[in-house]
C-alpha cells in the first residue's frame, strides 16, 4: 500500500491561512491504514486548524469530510456539491489523490496535508517499511523474494557491498541488509548457487528515468 | 624477457612479471589546488608501483579522481582510476573512462561507493545506474569488445587494466569468497582487499579464495592501513562497518605509551605484510595510509619490499 506522513502542522497552517474557506478531505484507503489521512485523521486535523485559527484570530470557516478513494471518479459522487464550494482544499491522500483533484477541478487550490513517504508493508501494529519502488521490472523472482531496488540503500543487484555488517546495513544499525536477507533466503531455498548468477544491467526505462508510464487496457 | 600484457599499465606489467606488486592511495584536496596530491604522489613514487587515487571517499566532495589521476600521470606516475557508481549512470561512466583513457591512464577500479548519507551533501540523490561488477562488466566491454554498452562501435577501446575491491570481513561471511568470484566471471583482472587488522580471518577468506583457484584467475593485493593511535583503532572497530579489528590489536596499542603508538602502528603494518607476503595468492599490496603518505616508504622497505622492480 501507499504509506503518508502528515506534514508538520505549521507547514500546513502556512500554506492554508490566508483562504476564508477550507474543506478538509480525508482519503479512507491507504493511508486510513497508516493512521495519517483517514477520514478520522481529516476530523482531527481540521479541529486542530479551527484552534489555530481561533488563537491567531484569523477567520477560516473550516470543514471536514472524506473521500473513500480520491484516485478514482467514481467516489467523488457524494461529495461533489461540497467541492464545488468550497475556495480551498486540504487533501489527506497521498500524492496521486492531490493530483487527481487537482486535475478535476482545476479551478480549486488544493493543498497536500501528507508528504507521500513509500510503497511498503505493515510488519507489525503502527510500524511500516518501504518494499517496493515500482521500478517496473520486479527480480523477486531471482533475489529470493527480497528486493534490492528499495531495500539495498545502493540498490546493488550484486550485492551485498562491504559495509553489510551483522546482518546490518552500513547507514543505519536499524537497518536490516537486504543482501544479507537475499542470502538468508537462498540458504534456506537451498538455492545459494543462485548467487553466483550475475544479474545484468537493469533497464531503467522503465522505471522513472523513462518518464511518467501509464498503462491501459484495451478491452475497456 | 619482457612479460605480454594487455595495457600499458605498470600494475600489470609488475604483476605479470611474478612480482609481489606495491600500491598506495591519495586522496584529491577539497580545493581547486593540485599542489598538495602531487607533493603526496611524489612523496611515494620511487616505493610503489601505482598510486591509487579515490573518487569523492566518503561521499565527501573533492577535486576529482580524473583530474587528479592525470595530475599525477604528469609527474610520471602509473595512476588507478577509482571510481564509484553513485555520482554516474553508465552514460558519464562510460564518457569519463574514455577520458581517463585518453590521458594514457591505464588502471581503474571499479566501486560501488560510500553511501552519500556518510559525506558532505546527506541530501544528495544517488545514482547506482549500474553496480561496481556491472562497471567491471562495461570496462571490460569496451575494452575487449571496443563497443559502448549501446552496441556502438569504440574506434579507439580505452586500455585499462580492470580491479575491484573485495572485503573479506564484510557480512555474511560465507558468500565472500563467492562474491569474488562472481567478480573474477565479470572480468576483474586485479582485486584490492579492505584494510587487514584480523590476519586470521582474512588467511581463511584466502583459504576458501585458492581452495576455488580464484588466485590463479585474478592478482588479490592486501590492503594495509598503519593505525595512528589507538584512539584510530577503537573509531574503526566500532564506527565502520565492515573493519574487523581485533581487540588484541587495540591492546597491543594501549600497551604503549601515546607518543609512540604511531610507530607501533606502523611496526603492526609491517609485521602484517611480512605474514601476508607468504601467504599463497596474495600477489601485493595496497598500503592505504590515509593523510601519511609520508610513511609509506618506510613501511615498503622495512617490509623488504624495496626497491620496485624495474619493468619498463
Amino acid at each position: 500500500m501507499i504509506v503518508g506522513e502528515q506534514k508538520p502542522f505549521e507547514e500546513i497552517w502556512e500554506m492554508i491561512k490566508d483562504h476564508k474557506q477550507l474543506t478538509v478531505f480525508g482519503c479512507n484507503t491507504c493511508v486510513a491504514v497508516c493512521h495519517q489521512g483517514g477520514n478520522k485523521e481529516a476530523g482531527i486535523l481540521a479541529s486542530q486548524l479551527k484552534m489555530r485559527a481561533s488563537q491567531d484570530d484569523v477567520d477560516i470557516e473550516i470543514v471536514d469530510s472524506g473521500i473513500e478513494r480520491q484516485c478514482e471518479h467514481e467516489f467523488f459522487e457524494k461529495t461533489e456539491g461540497l467541492i464545488q464550494e468550497s475556495e480551498a482544499i486540504l487533501s489527506l491522500a497521498c500524492g496521486i489523490g492531490v493530483q487527481f483533484m487537482a486535475t478535476k477541478y482545476e479551478k480549486t487550490p488544493i493543498y497536500p496535508a501528507l508528504n507521500t513517504t513509500f510503497l511498503g508493508d505493515v510488519i507489525e501494529s503502527g510500524h511500516f517499511t518501504e518494499k517496493c519502488q515500482a521500478c517496473g521490472d520486479c527480480v523477486l523472482g531471482v533475489t529470493g523474494g527480497v528486493c534490492p531496488v528499495s531495500r539495498c540503500c545502493k540498490r546493488l543487484f550484486n550485492g551485498p557491498c562491504g559495509g553489510s555488517s551483522n546482518g546490518k546495513c552500513e547507514i543505519s544499525k536499524d537497518l536490516d541488509c537486504a543482501w544479507q536477507l537475499v542470502v538468508d533466503r537462498l540458504e534456506a531455498m537451498g538455492k545459494m548457487d543462485d548467487y553466483e548468477k550475475v544479474q545484468p544491467l537493469k533497464d531503467w526505462s522503465k522505471d522513472r528515468a523513462g518518464g511518467p508510464r501509464s498503462f491501459k487496457l484495451e478491452d475497456f | 624477457m619482457a612479460v605480454e600484457t594487455i595495457t600499458e599499465s605498470k600494475l600489470e606489467k609488475v604483476l605479470k612479471s611474478g612480482h609481489q606488486a606495491v600500491t598506495s592511495e591519495c586522496g584529491p584536496p577539497r580545493s581547486s589546488d593540485p599542489a598538495h596530491i602531487v607533493e603526496k604522489g611524489n612523496l611515494i613514487k620511487n616505493h610503489v608501483d601505482s598510486v591509487n587515487i579515490t573518487d569523492n571517499q566518503t561521499s565527501v566532495t573533492r577535486l576529482c579522481s580524473l583530474a587528479a589521476c592525470i595530475h599525477l600521470k604528469q609527474q610520471g606516475i602509473d595512476p588507478v582510476l577509482q571510481m564509484v557508481v553513485r555520482d554516474r549512470n553508465r552514460i558519464a561512466l562510460q564518457s569519463d573512462i574514455l577520458g581517463a583513457a585518453s590521458f594514457g591512464i591505464h588502471n581503474i577500479l571499479c566501486l560501488s561507493g560510500d553511501h552519500q548519507s556518510f559525506g558532505d551533501n546527506p541530501q544528495a540523490q544517488n545514482v547506482f545506474d549500474l553496480d561496481s561488477m556491472q562497471l567491471v562488466q562495461t570496462v571490460r566491454h569496451m575494452r575487449d569488445e571496443g563497443k559502448f554498452l549501446s552496441g556502438d562501435e569504440i574506434k579507439v577501446p580505452p586500455s585499462m587494466f580492470v580491479g575491484a575491491a573485495a572485503n573479506p570481513f564484510g557480512d555474511p561471511f560465507k558468500i565472500r569468497v563467492p562474491r569474488l568470484a562472481k567478480k573474477v566471471a565479470c572480468g576483474a583482472e586485479f582485486i584490492q582487499t579492505q584494510c587487514i587488522y584480523n590476519v586470521d580471518k582474512f588467511e581463511k577468506w584466502m583459504e576458501g579464495v585458492c581452495e576455488r583457484g580464484l588466485e590463479e584467475k585474478v592478482y588479490i593485493m592486501a590492503g594495509i592501513t598503519p593505525m595512528r593511535s589507538v584512539g584510530m583503532a577503537r573509531y574503526l572497530s566500532k564506527n565502520v562497518p565492515g573493519m574487523d579489528v581485533p581487540d588484541e590489536l587495540i591492546e597491543r596499542l594501549k600497551g604503549v605509551e601515546k607518543n609512540k603508538q604511531s610507530e607501533e602502528g606502523i611496526t603492526i603494518a609491517v609485521e602484517t605484510i611480512q605474514r601476508l607476503k607468504e601467504v599463497k595468492g596474495v600477489a601485493g599490496f595496497h598500503i592505504m595510509a590515509i593523510e601519511w603518505e609520508e610513511k609509506v616508504p618506510e613501511m615498503v622497505e622495512r617490509s623488504g619490499l624495496y626497491p620496485r622492480p624495474e619493468v619498463n
